[in-house]
């Protein structure tokens, strides 16, 4: 079972990697986007642990409400509401228990991702962080190291793609060759996620 | 790359900073990153709050004060504000005649805007929402997020903030809005790419001897590259790219804007081309503004914007302003 401090390590993880990547990310979003991916994920996740440490609630739904209020107060841009979305819907939907399986936490983030679709009204193959979570969810069934892998082949699996969603749009079949730095970064949160339970 | 910074952390905070003590006139929460008119809520009018990343200046801060904005929010640059700045700013300016939102296309825009608004309608505020996507550049919009807003939102917020100041009603003022939005077409070119202070590199690489056409005010890129044109060509592409897209049978306003890093000298040039392509094409050119309003950092290039006006609009265009960045009547 997954308690309050499984997900605290979670977000304090996902923090300490984007905190690792956030150059490489925003290199990813200089040819198509606005070259400010990492720095704005690496406000937002810095605030996330400053607030986890300050307040410290004791249900794994109350840490991802808390982190994904957190990030739609810091980030900005579209990552902020996105990622904001995700962790608040998936807590959401953990609901009050104190303990969950990992069977309840992959519904939940099932919900999660698509909370973050009807949102950004983004699909599969759109060349967006959907490329990323909605096989690691799927994966997630089989267990968090399965997650990871899928989570990164679904990263991988955005550089021929053309964009349609957000400011990567504009660069038409110009975005084909480069790989998505939302679908990247989800990559690192499922990762992290995997960290978390040791694996 | 060189610039007159501290670190790229504080960029947007310095730049609040010295434009509170340029500007007594408002009122800066650098904290916060509000910027409001010192003497709101102005009772019984409605409020125009607009915000955007910072980048692009003087939109919006420059364009807050009597006749045009009541508040702007800005965010990390090129990055859109955060919902709790538009909530915080609605509950500054709010008069109980409730606020328009004047919010740019871009995805991040969008929905940090769209959290605002209910956000704000939870705490009682009358909230309606307009969407500027001017730029004709992007043609394809079923397969990208749309067209981008651009050199009409200068537009948008000049008329609906002195229909605002006028004590028309929210829906009235939403209307204007939109009205204006619908009448106004964009197109950009981009000789050079910009330098965000967080990368400190620019952004896209554009050779030295080639031009972007139909670039977004991030430096996204546009239709297609092309080795360098002559003023007299880039007005030809750019007029008939707008006139393409709309046959104006009134008389238009002119926006010829400058990206940051093109001299006036240059953008007046242009501009002359521009009102020749206009006049060619027999469109009655009713104003016209020339200068750097819808910046893009130090990019090199201009933009045109064409809006459409009947009598009323241009009355409220002319109506007085004074902000730190648009200044008549007054």
């Amino acid at each position: 079972m997954l308690d309050a401090d499984f997900f605290r390590r979670w977000m304090t993880a996902t923090a300490a990697s984007v905190d690792r990547e956030a150059e490489r990310l925003t290199d990813l979003d200089s040819p198509i986007g606005d070259a400010d991916h990492g720095s704005n994920l690496q406000r937002g996740f810095t605030a996330v642990t400053a607030t986890l440490e300050k307040e410290a609630p004791g249900t794994p739904g109350g840490v991802l409400t808390l982190a994904g209020r957190q990030l739609i107060s810091t980030v900005g841009g579209a990552s902020g509401p996105l990622y904001g979305t995700l962790l608040r819907r998936t807590g959401k939907a953990l609901g009050d228990a104190t303990e969950v399986s990992a069977e309840q936490l992959t519904e939940a983030l099932r919900a999660g991702v698509e909370a973050v679709m009807t949102l950004g009204g983004a699909a599969t193959g759109d060349k967006t962080m959907i490329d990323t979570l909605v096989p690691a969810v799927d994966a997630l069934g089989t267990g968090f190291a399965a997650a990871r892998t899928a989570a990164e082949q679904g990263a991988l699996s955005t550089t021929p793609l053309q964009a349609r969603k957000g400011r990567a749009s504009y660069l038409g079949e110009r975005s084909i060759g480069h790989q998505d730095p939302g679908a990247t970064s989800a990559a690192l949160l499922i990762a992290a996620l995997a960290e978390a339970a040791g694996e | 790359m060189k610039m007159i910074i501290n670190v790229p952390e504080t960029v947007v905070a310095d730049a609040l900073r010295g434009m509170a003590a340029a500007h007594p006139e408002l009122t800066v929460d650098v904290e916060n990153r509000v910027i409001v008119r010192r003497d709101a809520p102005v009772a019984g009018k409605v409020a125009l709050i607009s915000g955007g990343g910072s980048g692009h200046e003087p939109l919006h801060g420059g364009f807050v004060g009597p006749g045009m904005l009541s508040a702007a929010c800005p965010g990390e640059v090129f990055t859109s504000p955060v919902p709790d700045q538009m909530v915080r700013a609605a509950a500054a300016v709010d008069s109980g005649a409730g606020v328009l939102f004047i919010v740019k296309n871009y995805t991040g825009d969008v929905l940090n805007f769209d959290m605002a608004a209910e956000l704000a309608e939870d705490e009682g505020i009358q909230v309606a929402k307009v969407l500027v996507n001017d730029d004709v550049a992007v043609t394809d919009s079923l397969y990208t997020a749309g067209r981008r807003g651009t050199g009409a939102t200068l537009f948008v917020e000049k008329i609906a903030g002195a229909a605002a100041d006028e004590g028309q009603p929210l829906e009235r003022v939403e209307a204007i809005a939109r009205q204006v939005n619908e009448n106004s077409r964009s197109f950009g070119v981009a000789l050079s790419a910009c330098t965000t202070p967080a990368k400190g590199s620019p952004t896209f690489d554009l050779p030295a001897g080639e031009l972007e056409l139909g670039v977004g005010i991030h430096g996204e890129p546009g239709r297609e590259r092309r080795p360098m044109m002559t003023s007299r060509e880039i007005a030809d592409f750019s007029v008939h790219a707008i006139l393409d897209d709309m046959s104006p049978r009134n008389p238009v306003l002119v926006l010829v804007n400058g990206m940051g890093a093109t001299p006036l000298l240059e953008l007046y040039g242009f501009n002359a081309e521009v009102q020749r392509v206009l006049a060619d094409r027999g469109v009655a050119v009713a104003r016209t503004l020339v200068g750097n309003y819808v910046t893009s950092l130090d990019m090199a290039g201009a933009s045109v914007t064409l809006c459409q006006v009947d009598e009323d609009l241009l009355r409220l265009w002319d109506a007085p302003v004074r902000t730190p960045g648009l200044r008549w009547g007054v």
